[in-house]
């Protein structure tokens, strides 16, 4: 074997660039690798317990209410509860994989040891993550179908309206788990931040029935925007889709971009 | 003289945590195709410094050079021509050994081409050809030390560096590793290798660096480290506690260096002494001398 007689080839492709190929694929190619051991497990937790969310306020509510904003109730939470499944699949995988990643399995200390930059990293982790959202964010609109809701063109859109919304979200779990000292500290956010934006975001009941305070809080809530643009995709679109897409980028942006520097301070010392 | 391009060039390296200074004013050379060892007690600053060589940690002051890159800004080139050897185990353990591999063969960018071979490769030198389909959870503590050793060759590095390589493994195992890094110097790879086991300096180790709060107190060949700090002999003397203060004294009135061993004080350059030195059993002197010598005992 002729370890060190080494092909300058490999470093003649010059300088690294930021953000190159090269390391995104490295990063992606671990999780995809990974995922093939825990999937199961990922894929259930993911999708059973928007689902779950789904039939009961499907059946409870939809015993009481016929109709919400023109539609069947189970056509309204059918599409809303989409918005909750790419939430779970995106935020919480992110916190928790993300600190036990740091901070218990080292993985992140093998993986900028190689020529892998933070900013690569993070976007990679968040690029996986909104993937699986993507998938796993069509799983109760699918079981809705089952339940009356119909099939229509702009469903094919709701994978990359998921996946968008994942990103952010995955993003935003990824700047919390670089900022918090511990593991147990991610009860706060849940319960102050998530939880409050999981209830207030049109998926069970529509806010304009809500106090204005409430809907002032539900139009900075980017789960909100995620969806009113679910169910516009799938009913029909409507100018404001404009505004709830543009905010969902914003959001997206905003997040990855902190998650990079927040990362970055936490495991560049 | 100094060698054109080492493979390694620290000047002047500070690395300071708060009130903490890690890394002081550190010089550390790596000469290209040699093994130098980073020889120091825990918290002499070596984890750090290995560190700053993947920018992992971002020097205050100082110049680092890694295979004639500069960092922090060229790390990333630096860091592909390099393989990292981590204290800590963080392989990903479901996955099996091979998945491993394959992994580590994308975050180091080799050809899709090259890939089974560059595995197999990585394999054969771990001595893992056999295990490749385990998963990582079912291997035993040296196996999976091989297999962090195989991860960082499978791109085969000019440079790898090794951060405490066997700590913690039983005597057979790190036999097994030294052998294992051994072969990797011959075949001309350079190395930088933290350690705080004396022996494993001693075997493997072009040149030592005794490193000691931050800084390089010593810098040199094993065998002329301890010529010029612990003389070519020293003298065991064991004893009751009492007797052993005692001795120490006598030699602080002589004037000759001691080292305290736990049930024994140790007189070095016992060459040198004369009619009263006391009653002990002479012995050659070694690298564990200087090292006692120079990173911690108070007496000098």
């Amino acid at each position: 074997m002729a370890a060190p007689a080494l092909p300058s080839r490999r470093t003649s492709r010059g300088r690294p660039r930021r953000l190159d190929r090269a390391a995104l694929t490295g990063v992606l190619v671990r999780e995809f690798v990974n995922f093939g051991s825990y999937w199961r497990a990922s894929a259930f937790s993911s999708t059973v317990e928007p689902t779950i969310y789904l039939i009961a306020f499907g059946f409870g509510f939809g015993s009481l209410v016929s109709k919400v904003n023109g539609l069947d109730y189970v056509q309204f939470v059918g599409t809303g509860t989409v918005a909750t499944a790419v939430l779970f699949s995106s935020v919480f995988p992110a916190m928790f994989g993300t600190f036990v990643k740091y901070s218990y399995q080292k993985t992140y200390d093998a993986i900028l040891a190689a020529p892998v930059d933070t900013e690569e990293l993070v976007t990679g982790e968040a690029l996986w993550i909104a993937a699986r959202a993507g998938v796993f964010g069509c799983v109760p609109m699918l079981v809705a179908i089952v339940f009356g809701l119909n099939p229509s063109w702009g469903m094919l859109l709701v994978p990359f309206i998921a996946f968008l919304a994942g990103f952010g979200w995955a993003s935003f779990g990824i700047l919390i788990s670089a900022v918090m000292k511990s593991i147990d500290n991610f009860s706060y956010v849940t319960s102050t931040v998530i939880t409050p934006l999981f209830l207030v975001a049109g998926t069970f009941f529509p806010i304009s029935g809500l106090p204005q305070w409430a809907r002032i809080l539900a139009n900075v809530n980017p789960l909100y925007h995620c969806v009113q643009l679910v169910r516009d995709a799938v009913f029909g679109f409507h100018w404001l889709d404009f505004w709830h897409l543009g905010f969902m980028i914003a959001f997206g942006l905003v997040a990855w971009r902190l998650a990079i520097l927040r990362m970055e301070k936490r495991l560049i010392t | 003289m100094p060698d054109p391009s080492p493979a390694i060039r620290l000047r002047g390296v500070v690395k300071r945590y708060g009130d903490v200074t890690a890394v002081d004013h550190l010089d550390l050379t790596v000469p290209d195709g040699t093994c130098v060892g980073l020889l120091g007690p825990n918290g002499a600053g070596k984890s750090t410094t290995i560190r700053m060589l993947t920018a992992q940690a971002i020097a205050d002051e100082g110049e680092i050079e890694v295979l004639g890159h500069t960092l922090p800004e060229d790390s990333k080139a630096a860091r592909a021509e390099m393989g990292v050897v981590p204290q800590l185990d963080n392989l990903d353990v479901t996955l099996t050994v091979e998945q491993n591999l394959l992994v580590f063969s994308y975050l180091y960018r080799i050809p899709r081409t090259e890939r089974r071979a560059a595995i197999d490769r990585a394999l054969d030198v771990a001595n893992l050809r056999d295990r490749r389909g385990s998963r990582v959870d079912e291997l035993s503590g040296g196996m999976r030390r091989r297999l962090l050793i195989a991860r960082a060759l499978v791109h085969q590095p000019r440079l790898v560096l090794l951060d405490e390589p066997t700590v913690g493994l039983d005597p057979q195992v790190r036999q097994e590793l030294w052998a294992l890094i051994d072969r990797l110097r011959t075949e001309g790879a350079s190395i930088l290798m933290s350690t705080h086991y004396i022996e494993e300096a001693e075997r493997l180790a072009d040149t030592v660096v005794v490193v000691a709060n931050g800084q390089a107190v010593a810098v040199g060949r094993p065998s002329d480290l301890v010529a010029e700090h612990a003389g070519a002999e020293a003298l065991e003397v064991y004893g009751p506690p009492a007797r052993l203060r005692e001795v120490e004294e006598v030699a602080q009135g002589h004037g000759w260096p001691t080292r305290r061993t736990g049930t024994s004080v140790t007189i070095l350059r016992a060459e040198d002494l004369d009619g009263d030195a006391p009653e002990g059993e002479r012995r050659v002197a070694n690298l564990e001398d200087v090292f006692v010598l120079l990173t911690g005992e108070e007496i000098a």
